[in-house]
């Protein structure tokens, strides 16, 4: 079946990186000007060049934002629901090769996340797991939705990929949105980093945002891991992974967010540093380049820069989050995927984001909306 | 003249729609400053077993009614579904009928919203649906029994003001309900330029959310649909492409 793979091998990493590294102010202050922003511009935006016109770019960037989301923000958290993994992966706390304690949430436990998580005051919850299908698979996935979905309004899932109609199973369950990151687009390099496990195959990954909108799930999230490779060229190949899917699956939400590589138990560092403000040319990058698309920031950064982010794109944030399986409800010692770097309380980053003339909207959707879905099966 | 929709009147000609403000209470504010009678909320956004919910306490406000719309829903299915969630927690048989597939421009999709339309209004709902300026979709609607149509100018949020200008002239003429035009407005004169071209009425969020004194945005939208209104009823002059004086010297 046709998927982004086709338009991926059209393009060759190292002359995309050239290609970005060559733009020129003049290129950059043309992306500015153009009503609707090309791939080309995107390179411009994301290029060297653009560093010294980040005043401006922002501007931009807050403006579209305002006019397409208004003067609100998105809260979700984060709920783990199990650390095991199966996969090898350079830069990750659940890595199999690492001496941990492993824990997989059972149904008791879940609905003590559920209850503790609904107590800080979330409605949108995004379910996390590493990938060990034999325990945590879609039936573990399915009896979490059966759990959660009284609780929740929206429910989304980031786990390991599965299949076009696993996916349909789970949205008639209440699924609304799924995330997977490709983490890089860098196929020769992508091996490296997943030494061993399901994710090392690069091309089933990357094919599951084409299984996600065939499925017709609301929302799908793209990401890539800032660290591994050259972020440039990285943000290039999800813009036009990006634009693909858009035109491709024309129902379905798109949100992408901006992991940079945090330290991990046991693991490495990152391979290409991003400074702070790096961070924020490329969000802007994204706003200016679809400004539909939900642009989302997690507790990996620090809260004086998460606060500044919501001015200039950003749409969604999470606040609070545990990334250890149990970690609202008890102190289990698992071990957590990476360090945050945001400790306040959700209420307290709700209340900063107030006093940057924000709304904080905890509640976008509603069960009912899925209901009708599951009514069309019965 | 008042504005009749169904059974109710209406002296403001000024719909709100109650998205993307900066906090409830400027919400609130701006409803208020705006004079308008009925204000949008989305379901989305409300927590419907909530007697308490945060942005409904905001909306009671005395002569103020409001109208749930179905924004999130894909299909027919969804939206008869949700808007009886919403007669049921809100209390209202009005529902504005929103069915956009597609996020990104969110524009409505005109097969599931009249099939929608037609189950909507069988089980006794007032249906407002939100549609493109498609003139003979706007009479097959009434056809089943909608009360007001809702043509979009722009794409919501877009401020571009009546750039489906053409069509909105052809449904307003052809129209036996009242057409409120909704969506792209940016700026007073666009409203004001809608109700001069005899639109019943308009829906304005974004341009007032958005603004940063969404209080005064909100006057200036009152304003100018009260004068675009009463031009309206006194009759625009013809525009011709020939000079006439002001004066005309007769008595030579």
């Amino acid at each position: 079946m046709a998927s982004f793979y086709d338009e991926l091998i059209k393009f060759d990493w190292e002359r995309v990186s050239e290609r970005i590294q060559s733009k020129n102010d003049r290129d950059v202050r043309a992306a500015l000007e153009n009503r609707r922003c090309t791939l080309d511009d995107f390179m411009a935006l994301v290029s060297p060049a653009a560093a010294s016109h980040l005043p401006a770019i922002k501007n931009r960037s807050s403006q579209l934002t305002k006019r397409r989301f208004g003067n609100v923000i998105q809260m979700y958290v984060p709920m783990y629901l199990s650390n095991e993994c199966t996969n090898i992966c350079t830069y990750c706390g659940f890595s199999l090769n690492n001496q941990i304690k492993r824990l997989t949430l059972n149904e008791h436990e879940i609905l003590q996340e559920a209850h503790a998580i609904k107590q800080m005051g979330f409605d949108h919850v995004l379910l996390v797991s590493g990938e060990s299908p034999r325990n945590v698979g879609v039936d573990y996935f399915l009896t979490a939705l059966h759990l959660l979905r009284p609780h929740f309004s929206n429910i989304a899932l980031e786990v390991q990929p599965l299949d076009e109609e696993e996916y349909r199973i789970l949205q008639a369950a209440g699924l609304h949105s799924v995330l997977v990151y490709q983490e890089t687009y860098n196929q020769e390099n992508y091996r490296k980093h997943h030494l061993k496990g399901k994710k090392a195959n690069y091309r089933h990954r990357l094919e599951t945002p084409d299984r996600l909108g065939r499925a017709e799930v609301h929302k799908i999230g793209l990401g890539i891991l800032i660290g591994l490779e050259d972020w440039r060229t990285d943000a290039f190949f999800m813009a036009a992974h990006l634009s693909y899917l858009r035109r491709k699956y024309w129902k379905t939400r798109f949100s992408v967010s901006f992991p940079r590589l945090r330290p991990a138990e046991g693991m490495l560092e990152p391979k290409v540093v991003m400074s702070e403000s790096e961070l924020k040319q490329l969000i802007c990058a994204f706003r200016l380049f679809d400004e539909n698309l939900e642009l989302s920031l997690s507790t990996r950064e620090r809260a004086a820069f998460r606060d500044e982010a919501i001015n200039i794109g950003i749409t969604s944030v999470s606040a609070g989050s545990r990334t250890d399986p149990g970690g609202y409800s008890t102190s289990s010692g698992a071990l957590k995927q990476f360090e945050i770097d945001d400790n306040r309380t959700p209420q307290e980053v709700a209340s900063a984001i107030r006093s940057k003339g924000f709304e904080v909207v905890w509640k976008d959707w509603d069960r009912a909306f899925d209901a009708g879905i599951n009514a069309t099966g019965t | 003249m008042e504005l009749k929709i169904a059974d109710r009147s209406f002296a403001s000609r000024l719909f709100l729609g109650t998205g993307k403000f900066s906090s409830n209470e400027a919400m609130r504010q701006a409803v208020q400053a705006s004079g308008s009678q009925l204000v949008t909320v989305a379901l989305k956004r409300v927590r419907m077993q909530d007697r308490q919910d945060n942005l409904l306490a905001h909306l009671e406000i005395e002569g103020v009614s409001l109208l749930p719309n179905t924004s999130g829903t894909r299909t027919a299915r969804e939206a008869v579904f949700a808007a009886n969630l919403a007669r049921e927690a809100l209390e209202t048989n009005w529902i504005k009928l929103e069915i956009h597939p597609d996020p990104n421009y969110l524009l409505p999709d005109p097969i599931e919203t009249f099939e929608a339309a037609k189950t909507l209004v069988q089980q006794g709902f007032i249906v407002l649906p939100y549609v493109g300026a498609d003139a003979p979709l706007c009479k097959r609607l009434e056809d089943v029994g909608v009360q007001a149509v809702m043509p979009l100018g722009a794409p919501i949020g877009s401020n571009r003001g009546l750039e489906t200008r053409a069509m909105l002239e052809i449904i307003i003429e052809q129209s036996g309900v009242p057409v409120i035009v909704d969506a792209g407005l940016g700026a007073p004169s666009h409203a004001c330029q809608a109700l001069e071209m005899g639109a019943a009425a308009v829906l304005v969020n974004t341009a007032i959310a958005v603004s940063s004194d969404p209080t005064s945005m909100a006057i200036a939208f009152k304003e100018a649909v009260h004068a675009g209104r009463r031009a309206y009823e006194a009759r625009l002059a013809h525009v011709s492409s020939y000079a006439a004086a002001s004066s005309p010297q007769t008595e030579f």
